[in-house]
């Protein structure tokens, strides 16, 4: 049977009825058309659906929907300020961290969180905080280059 | 002076800013009105007989619109190589592999799908499977296909030059072997395909394709359709590497599903399913012998490989000769025998997969190399450049390569890492847990001949004016799959129209739009970069010729450079043109005010005057290669060549091994976006490192894959990734656009041996079997222990 829930994505809140077992990534891509989150393995190992769950880097596809209900979701559609992209966004631009650019909103998920709590993070941290999200294109030199880039000019 | 204003930048991607924000439409993105959804019944088994498949009790679950089996789908072999249609679309003898495809439903959501999919009941009769390649062409062995006797599917017999007289002018001649496991592409995006039918029988399929020009024609001969009323959209795609360039039966399943029920049709692997469905990397099982001089040229070459292929052809055929034909180069090598056997087992089918088929023989062969210096008391970097092949050279096998910056590529990454102070000398070794080692590697820029047998224009660029003016949208079947040649694209139109970047906008990955072969061989740069060019260039003649008869002054005379239309002969007066642009904008904001005529006003008077604008390119190779059997396969248009070092220290006695980095020189031609070029060499590394060090796909007993997912089949993290240092040699390709020639795959070539070599220089063992995980670096280190001596 279905259950009553609200998420409040992006700022916005949102009340649904979803089936028990569905996954928050199954709500957030099909009830809320919300697909820039994506789904690369379905169970926890290449971070792809990573989303922020009350500012927590949170794989979406091992998370229930109905375990989010009243709370605050950050997607990769929430990023941008204004229209324009923000300071991670457009280090990722300038630097080519982005080839298939699959892997990419879950690895800007998941640099958010870390900027947040580390404004200057060194190229060790970088590495350490992104290695549960796989990238198969880059090699990750551009996407660390990236991140640490957007971390030099944060106040 | 810098010779291009767009070129040989770092210009972003002009795809970048859509991926960054979530816009970005990959194909499970998209969803149809009335749209079903499909799952596929794959076999439980490696190898049994099909007795009879029930479909009763799937058919009569509420919500399941059709249930496929080869009775509805028929049994028209197809295959990606002419020579071997050795596939249907559904198995309806027997099935060849666990995950072989025997039956599939379309439904009104996937649970459903799924659902009928475990009702689905067949009776099997097991029989005996083969899994080892090695055994697979014994006699006595299981037989998986009529047409492939002793299970050979293709087998290559080459001679080039006088082994015999090569082995008597050598002083020093070793025999080295190397086995490696099937790796699997690790896209990130699983495949996903959405079809749909209009109501006068029109295809379209939405599919995550490397090639949508080679599934078109698939699709159009398994499904007995008219080719011209297939049609292939790509949508952004998260990494192909190789297995998405043949066919899927996801792509069949779903389009026949869609053809039959009359409503759109989608269907997403997950991840186990990508990994049975493979079509990746082969294993290779390869014996050299190689000898050398005193002075250490090279002497002969003795090739032999036997490559398992799983179930099915696939690619494979091409696979076989490569393994073979791209040792040709870069070394001058007069003298090379190639024995190649591709044999088929009960396992998924391989394919092409990044650097096809030559990766393993290139990294056995560059082994070899370093061996043979440490015998010979020979700097192994010393060793490769006495052999380097020089631009204008033409190799045994009949390669002619055009441009070679090889020499360049391996001063620059010797001199980059400091390889003469960290390396000891005369080809001594450390053993003391740190390790340096090099490698070469050599790629073809796009293969000379297409997979069907044609003389077809390997693509087509129709690039048309914006008849508002302003800008240029340029309509392509290339297929950007995340290598970004989209953005190479924008930028040679933008170049040689004097546009800004922005203003060119790229329609691509639609069979609907041009012919494109697609996106493998390291081809897109060099051929669609041809044709792109050369539309630009038939747009810019017509817009001059048009303003030309306007202003009165002749064509030559006039130029646009820089969002403008400039004059080569002093100053015009081109008052007229621009009063009639600004009487027509009336209201406008941003009203043009320069001294110049701006592309905007030229490009709209140019419509005014002659209508429709459109340019139009074209690139076929010219004939290439010789004329013995699979000449065709290792010809190319140009060739590129890379080095690179890498250096480990290794735990010697757990054997864990950490990469410190790897510094690498690739010889692109030339750089048409600096950026991209760097990060196909960044990925080559990884994809390359995790080959080496880790990835294989592990089987059971009865064929099954015991590690279809992302945790248990591991590929490097970003913890794993050392530093990667690039450097760029441009070498300017003759046969290609300003000079460029491939990256994308050359750059993958080096990684395996140098790092092999690294890790040799650490230890002092050699390992024949890869991936060379602790495990079978600390057996070999005890056994080295007890035999002292690894030579």
């Amino acid at each position: 049977m279905k259950k009553l829930i609200s998420l409040t994505v992006n700022g916005i809140k949102h009340e649904l009825a979803v089936e028990p077992r569905r996954t928050l990534l199954e709500v957030l891509r099909e009830d809320l058309g919300l697909t820039g989150t994506k789904k690369g393995c379905g169970i926890g190992d290449c971070g792809a659906c990573t989303v922020l769950l009350e500012g927590v880097a949170t794989f979406s596809c091992l998370t229930l929907a109905i375990q989010a209900d009243g709370c605050s979701i950050e997607t990769v559609e929430g990023l941008a300020e204004g229209g324009r992209l923000n300071r991670l966004q457009q280090e990722f631009v300038n630097h080519g961290a982005v080839q298939c650019g699959f892997c990419t909103p879950g690895m800007l998920m998941t640099a958010t969180e870390l900027l947040r709590r580390n404004k200057h993070p060194d190229e060790k941290e970088i590495r350490r905080a992104i290695s549960g999200n796989l990238c198969r294109c880059t090699g990750y030199q551009k996407i660390v280059e990236a991140i640490q880039a957007a971390g030099e000019k944060e106040t | 002076m810098k010779k291009h204003r767009i070129l040989n930048t770092r210009a972003p991607r002009i795809d970048a800013a859509d991926k960054v924000t979530g816009k970005a439409v990959y194909t499970d993105d998209l969803r149809r009105p009335c749209m079903l959804h499909a799952a596929i019944l794959h076999s439980p088994l490696a190898h049994a007989r099909i007795l009879n498949i029930d479909t009763s009790r799937a058919r009569s679950l509420p919500g399941v619109i059709d249930v496929v089996t080869s009775q509805e789908a028929g049994i028209r072999p197809y295959g990606v190589s002419p020579a071997r249609h050795d596939e249907t679309i559904f198995c309806h003898d027997k099935v060849r592999y666990v995950g072989d495809e025997i039956a599939a439903v379309a439904a009104v959501d996937l649970d459903t799908a799924l659902e009928a999919v475990s009702l689905i009941k067949v009776d099997f009769e097991e029989l005996p499977i083969i899994l080892d390649g090695l055994t697979a062409m014994n006699d006595g062995q299981p037989q998986l296909h009529e047409i492939y006797k002793n299970n050979i599917c293709a087998e290559v017999h080459w001679q080039f030059g006088d082994v015999e007289k090569g082995r008597r002018e050598s002083s020093i001649i070793r025999t080295d072997r190397m086995i490696s496991k099937m790796q699997d592409a690790a896209f990130m995006e699983p495949q996903s395909v959405l079809a749909e039918t209009d109501a006068r029988g029109h295809l379209t399929m939405w599919s995550s394709t490397q090639a949508p020009h080679y599934v078109q024609r698939t699709l159009a001969m398994a499904l007995d359709l008219p080719l011209h009323k297939v049609r292939v959209i790509k949508p952004a795609v998260g990494g192909g590497f190789g297995p998405k360039a043949s066919c899927s039966t996801a792509e069949l399943v779903t389009c026949l599903l869609a053809l039959r029920t009359g409503q759109p049709v989608k269907l997403t692997f997950d991840r186990e399913q990508v990994f049975l469905h493979s079509r990746a990397r082969h294993q290779f099982f390869h014996t050299m012998t190689t000898g050398v001089r005193n002075d250490g040229t090279l002497a002969f070459l003795e090739h032999n490989c036997i490559l398992d292929g799983g179930a099915y052809a696939s690619f494979g055929i091409a696979t076989v000769y490569y393994s073979g034909s791209l040792l040709g180069g870069p070394y001058r090598l007069k003298n090379m025998n190639y024995d190649g056997y591709r044999v088929v087992t009960n396992k998924p089918a391989c394919g092409a997969q990044r650097g096809h088929g030559a990766v393993i023989a290139r990294a056995l062969f560059e082994v070899q190399l370093d061996r043979l210096a440490e015998e010979l008391g020979m700097d192994p970097i010393e060793l490769r450049l006495k052999n380097v092949m020089e631009a204008g050279e033409t190799t045994c096998n009949e390669l002619y390569v055009s441009s070679f910056g090889m020499r360049e590529a391996l001063e620059a990454v010797r001199d980059s890492a400091a390889w003469k102070k960290k390396r000891a000398r005369d080809g001594q070794i450390r053993r003391d847990g740190k390790g340096i080692g090099a490698a070469c590697g050599f790629f073809v820029s796009g293969a000379g001949y297409p997979i069907y047998r044609s003389r077809t224009y390997h693509c087509t660029v129709v690039t048309k004016l914006d008849e508002v003016g302003g800008g240029v949208t340029v309509s392509s079947g290339a297929a950007d799959i995340g290598q970004g040649s989209d953005t190479v694209l924008a930028m040679i139109t933008a170049e040689e129209l004097g546009l800004n970047l922005e203003d060119v906008r790229v329609q691509s990955g639609d069979s609907s739009l041009s012919v494109d072969l697609g996106a493998y061989s390291s081809r897109t740069t060099l051929m669609t970069g041809h044709a792109c060019r050369e539309a630009a260039q038939d747009v810019k003649q017509q817009i001059l010729e048009a303003i030309s008869g306007c202003l009165g002054v002749p064509p030559e005379t006039l130029d646009l450079k820089d969002n403008r239309l400039i004059s080569l002969a002093g100053e015009i007066d081109f008052s007229a043109l621009r009063e009639e642009y600004l009487k027509e904008h009336k209201g406008f904001a941003s009203l043009p005010e320069t001294a110049h005529l701006t592309f905007a006003e030229a490009g709209r008077i140019a419509f005014l005057e002659r209508g429709t604008i459109v340019g139009t390119g074209k690139y076929k190779p010219p004939p290439l290669g010789g004329s013995f059997k699979g000449a065709t396969v290792g010809t190319s248009p140009a060739y590129g060549c890379s080095a690179q070092i890498a250096e480990v220290s290794v735990d010697l006695q757990t054997g864990e091994i950490t990469v410190q980095n790897i510094t690498g020189a690739h010889d692109c031609g030339y750089a048409i976006n600096v950026t991209q070029v760097e990060g196909q060499m960044q990925g080559s590394m990884m994809m390359g490192m995790g080959e080496a060090l880790m990835e294989q796909i592990i089987y059971d007993s009865e064929g099954r894959i015991v590690n279809a997912n992302l945790a248990e089949y591991k590929i490097p993290t970003a913890l794993d990734m050392p530093h990667l240092r690039t450097i760029i040699v441009e070498s300017n390709e003759p046969a290609g656009p300003y000079g460029a020639k491939e990256v994308g795959e050359g750059a993958i070539m080096p990684v395996i041996p140098a790092l092999m070599n690294a890790i040799y220089d650490a230890t002092g063992v050699r390992i024949e079997e890869l991936p060379l995980t602790p495990e079978r670096l600390v057996a070999a280190l005890k056994a080295g222990r007890h035999q002292k001596s690894s030579i």
